[in-house]
């Protein structure tokens, strides 16, 4: 390893950490405004302007709190549970390119490698819903474990049609086959069902099931406190984030577009998809468990099948 | 054969109508972030109090005079239901008329009733319109000053009882 490339590593962590933290400042904040809106409130406005600072303060106030471990909690599971949820992104966010130039590592297997690390998430959730020792966690780890398995499976179906088309795992690759026209027009069943998917995955209403407040107190992180507790939601919105940006790659052709240099006109993407997923949470109330597994089962992965099959007949047949 | 088109149209016609109930469900909420919200920025901003609003009772200023139209004949005293209205009154040198020369209300017995204002012969009282009335304890407002505020006709020693 020569010193450009440990230099070039460095700047990568240093750059993704500070992307990873203003995009939950950001994202919180744009949360908490699409839901006052949504209502006719006005959300946060009190600190720094139209409110931006408020996720610092509540960052701030979280960070001083004591993080409480439960009596019969099995600690080390306990405490490294956030940690996996969140670490996994750091690398998984290093292939996805930012622009022609901005991306932390290009690699063959870009994409494989998101997805796999997509993955750990559900095994963060489902070690503090194990080592908290507390029913509703318990639950609410065991709804994540049922969610993964009916979302993940159409959630692949649907990549394989954009992977097969434009003939690589590499995240580049895929951008660069979709210079004139759009994954999302020839794929509008894979788009639409990704969606739905990346909504699922990320733990979003209306398939928030590992939280659900109404029934599970907190879900997963009931018994979590202090940095612990924002570490979830910074693994959540990061997550968010990230499923956003392979959604942009993958249909809305990455950061080509007109006038705009790249960065901006990717960042707009993430952000539109980022958009939509508060825009389905604050309107569709939460389904039941059964309801979603059904819909996941029955629905989502025959349609993605099927969308699969029909594509590579067509690929077969031109 | 034909019960699998007829499950197929079964299926599709659920699939259209639920999208077609989620796209109506968030046109509603865009057109709701899109309207201006119905907050008010209390202590910054405040909401139009409406006309009939009922404060503590306060005595009406003359225009041209500056002073109260009080007469001190005591009807809003002998009108309140709760006794909390205590008006002396005498007459400034010179002048016809009596002029009050205390008028204390007891807020924390008054019911808003508004039997003193319309029991005044001359119109001297009205309502406030000052509804920011909190305070630590109950002393302030059992004794509020309703002359405090406006000219006084008496000259100092008059003034004196």
């Amino acid at each position: 390893m020569n010193e450009i490339s440990i230099l070039r590593s460095l700047l990568t962590i240093v750059g993704v950490s500070v992307a990873i933290g203003l995009n939950a400042v950001f994202v919180v904040w744009l949360e908490r405004k699409v839901a006052g809106h949504m209502q006719y409130r006005l959300g946060p406005t009190e600190v720094g302007p139209v409110g931006l600072l408020q996720t610092v303060a509540d960052g701030l106030k979280l960070v001083s709190k004591q993080i409480i471990f439960p009596a019969a909690a099995d600690k080390p599971i306990f405490i490294l549970a956030p940690i996996i949820c969140l670490v996994p992104v750091f690398v998984a966010i290093l292939p996805v390119p930012f622009s022609e130039t901005l991306q932390g590592h290009e690699l063959d297997i870009g994409l494989l490698l998101v997805i796999a690390l997509g993955l750990l998430n559900t095994l963060g959730i489902l070690m503090a819903g194990w080592g908290s020792d507390n029913k509703y966690a318990l639950l609410g780890a065991s709804r994540a474990i049922a969610q993964i398995c009916a979302y993940k499976i159409p959630l692949l179906l649907c990549i394989l049609p954009v992977i097969m088309l434009s003939g690589s795992f590499s995240l580049r690759e895929i951008v660069d086959a979709q210079d004139p026209v759009w994954y999302a027009v020839y794929q509008p069943v894979a788009f639409f069902i990704y969606m739905i998917a990346i909504t699922m995955e990320t733990n979003r209403s209306p398939f928030d099931f590992a939280e659900a407040e109404s029934e599970l107190v907190a879900g997963f992180h009931t018994e979590y406190s202090g940095m612990a507790f924002s570490l979830f939601f910074l693994a959540e919105y990061t997550y968010m984030f990230l499923a956003s940006a392979i959604a942009a790659i993958l249909f809305l052709g990455g950061w080509h577009g007109p006038f705009l240099p790249g960065v901006v006109w990717m960042l707009l993407k993430i952000y539109f998809f980022l958009f939509m997923m508060m825009w389905f949470r604050w309107t569709f109330p939460r389904t039941r468990v059964d309801q979603m597994l059904n819909f996941g089962w029955k629905l989502l992965l025959p349609v993605s099948l099927l969308n699969f099959l029909v594509t590579a007949g067509v690929m077969a047949i031109l | 054969m034909n019960t699998y088109s007829k499950e197929i149209a079964f299926y599709s016609k659920k699939i259209t109508n639920g999208i077609k109930s989620l796209l109506i469900g968030m046109k509603v909420t865009m057109t709701n972030m899109l309207t201006k919200s119905t907050t008010v920025q209390w202590p910054r901003e405040a909401a139009p109090i409406p006309e009939r609003f009922r404060g503590h009772i306060i005595l009406k200023k003359d225009e041209e005079t500056q002073l109260s139209k009080c007469i001190a004949c005591g009807s809003c005293v002998r009108a309140c239901p709760s006794n909390c209205i205590e008006v002396k009154g005498a007459k400034p040198e010179g002048a016809k008329k009596k002029a009050p020369n205390l008028f204390m209300l007891n807020f924390t017995k008054c019911s808003l009733c508004a039997l003193c204002v319309e029991s005044c012969p001359v119109d001297a009282l009205t309502f406030s319109r000052n509804y920011a009335l909190a305070g630590p304890s109950a002393e302030p407002f059992a004794a509020i000053n309703l002359l405090a505020g406006l000219t006084s006709p008496f000259t100092e020693e008059s003034n004196e009882l």
